[in-house]
């Protein structure tokens, strides 16, 4: 799962990306608020989930968006 | 390091701007003189900023229905409707927006901000689904942050967007309500409504409309984009404001909900807080009448907005999709968005600056807001301000102007 969000980071991005679990979306991406709203709406769209605005504050790192994202896909 | 140090770095980028010698927050008008003239620096300068769609500030019916009522009954009410009581006025008000809208309910709020508080919080609850267009006004995400429901963001104006979210939702329980705006408050854009009504009906959700910025502004009767739209009965509640097409201050929302007036006794921003004072009441409804009784002002804001629009188009800046009262230039970054709008200003042009996060994308704007009250000098005015400085700052070359104008 964490290859197909670094694509996706790439592909909002437009250049090529490292990650971890530990990485800072916002910190060490430098993503601004516009950027990450259209990358979770991407990941939104790959998954066919729908991420809840308060789960969305509650990501900070790659690691949170993975367990918001197999959380929601098990609720549904 | 005070308590608000956490803000250093919206003061950072504040500073910035300050640093250009300039403040757009404390633009303080001397004097204001008509609803499209103010004085600054004891200049007079053209108010293309303000959101006074039908120019009814001024009105003097307005103004003598206002003083008449605040000499009789009060500068204000000094309390809440539900622990103070009503004035005829509210009751009045309520009543005549029910009629214009043809519905069974209305509710006066105290600001259009805590009507969509006050209606969000308390239409959706814990266990509901809350959807909302990602480009929805500050009142929109506040609401939906006083309430326990679910928030769940569509991309802006895509209706296929909502219904893939929605259909991820069926089968899951509680109430789903759509949010969008009839007019979106940036770039004046209308939201697609027709085929949100269609999403509405397939997926068995409600829908609201927030008519902030298209009361008064967009339909055959002005009652905003549901009217255009010809899809009022799929719409069940439409939040509004006092404070643009109406000249004054206050919210509302009407409906044909039958359990409507419950929201009386649960909504907290509606309950918990001071109703309008009686000569704002008495200007509202005079204005709501000078509305109905006088299509002419609608028609002569569309003349005017068309003409900053398509003015603005053929000098070569980019500006929102449709020719609306709300006519916003996008500016390439904010050093030349800060300065284009100092420079404006000294031409005697006022308008809003508007940059980012407030803004739908990275750029910044210059956001201009007609009405019916401006002249088509004033207009012509602007748009020759907005050709001298666009070209001093190196935004319009000599090409783009012949191509515009060509097209
Ligand atoms: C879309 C929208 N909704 C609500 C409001 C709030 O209105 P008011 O100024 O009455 O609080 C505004 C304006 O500020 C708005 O643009």
């Amino acid at each position: 799962m964490r290859d197909d969000i670094a694509s996706i980071f790439e592909q909002v991005l437009n250049r090529p990306v490292e990650i971890t679990d530990d990485t800072d979306i916002v910190e060490d991406l430098g993503m601004d608020s516009l950027g990450v709203m259209n990358f979770v709406m991407a990941i939104e769209d790959f998954y066919d989930i729908s991420i809840p605005l308060d789960r969305i504050t509650q990501v900070q790192t790659v690691g949170d968006l993975i367990r918001a994202v197999e959380e929601l896909r098990k609720g549904a | 390091m005070t308590i608000l140090a956490k803000h250093a770095a919206y003061k950072t980028a504040y500073d910035m701007v300050r640093n250009m010698g300039i403040e757009p927050l404390s633009v303080r008008f001397d004097d204001v003189l008509s609803p499209t003239e103010g004085v600054l620096a004891g200049k007079k300068t053209i108010l293309l900023g303000t959101n006074n769609y039908l120019g009814l500030t001024f009105d003097p019916a307005c103004i003598e229905k206002s003083v008449e009522a605040t000499k009789h009954q009060g500068t204000g009410t000094t309390g809440s409707r539900i622990a103070n009581g009503s004035y005829d006025g509210h009751l009045r008000l309520e009543q005549e927006l029910a009629k214009f809208y043809g519905r069974q309910h209305a509710m006066v709020f105290t600001t259009g901000y805590q009507a969509n508080l006050g209606v969000l919080s308390t239409l959706v609850g814990r266990g509901d689904h809350l959807m909302l267009d990602a480009d929805s006004h500050a009142s929109i995400y506040d609401g939906s942050r006083l309430g326990m429901a679910e928030v769940i963001r569509f991309r802006h104006n895509n209706p296929d967007d909502l219904y893939k979210r929605l259909r991820r939702l069926e089968g899951v329980p509680g109430d789903k309500l759509i949010v969008v705006e009839g007019i979106y408050s940036m770039l004046g854009d209308t939201a697609p409504l027709k085929e949100i009504a269609h999403v509405k009906r397939e997926t068995g959700a409600y829908l609201l409309v927030d008519e902030a910025h298209s009361l008064g502004v967009l339909g055959e009767t002005g009652r905003g984009l549901a009217e255009q739209a010809g899809v009022e009965a799929d719409v069940d509640f439409i939040v509004g404001t006092f404070s643009k097409s109406l000249g004054s201050v206050g919210g509302f929302c009407v409906s044909d909900n039958p359990d409507f007036d419950v929201m009386r006794i649960v909504s907290r921003p509606y309950m918990f807080t001071a109703s309008l004072p009686p000569g704002v009441i008495a200007s509202t409804l005079e204005a709501l009448h000078q509305m109905q009784i006088r299509p002419e002002l609608r028609a002569n804001l569309m003349r005017n907005a068309r003409r900053l629009h398509d003015g603005l188009t053929a000098l070569g800046f980019e500006t929102g999709p449709e020719a609306n009262p709300i006519v916003a230039a996008v500016m390439p970054n904010q050093e030349i968005a800060v300065a284009f709008w100092k420079m404006l200003l000294d031409a005697g042009v006022y308008l809003n600056l508007a940059v980012p996060p407030a803004t739908p994308t990275n750029n910044p704007l210059l956001r201009s807001s007609v009405s019916a009250a401006h002249t088509i000098q004033q207009i012509d005015t602007a748009l020759e301000a907005f050709e001298h400085v666009g070209r001093q700052l190196g935004m319009l070359s000599a090409d783009k102007r012949r191509v515009g104008a060509a097209s």
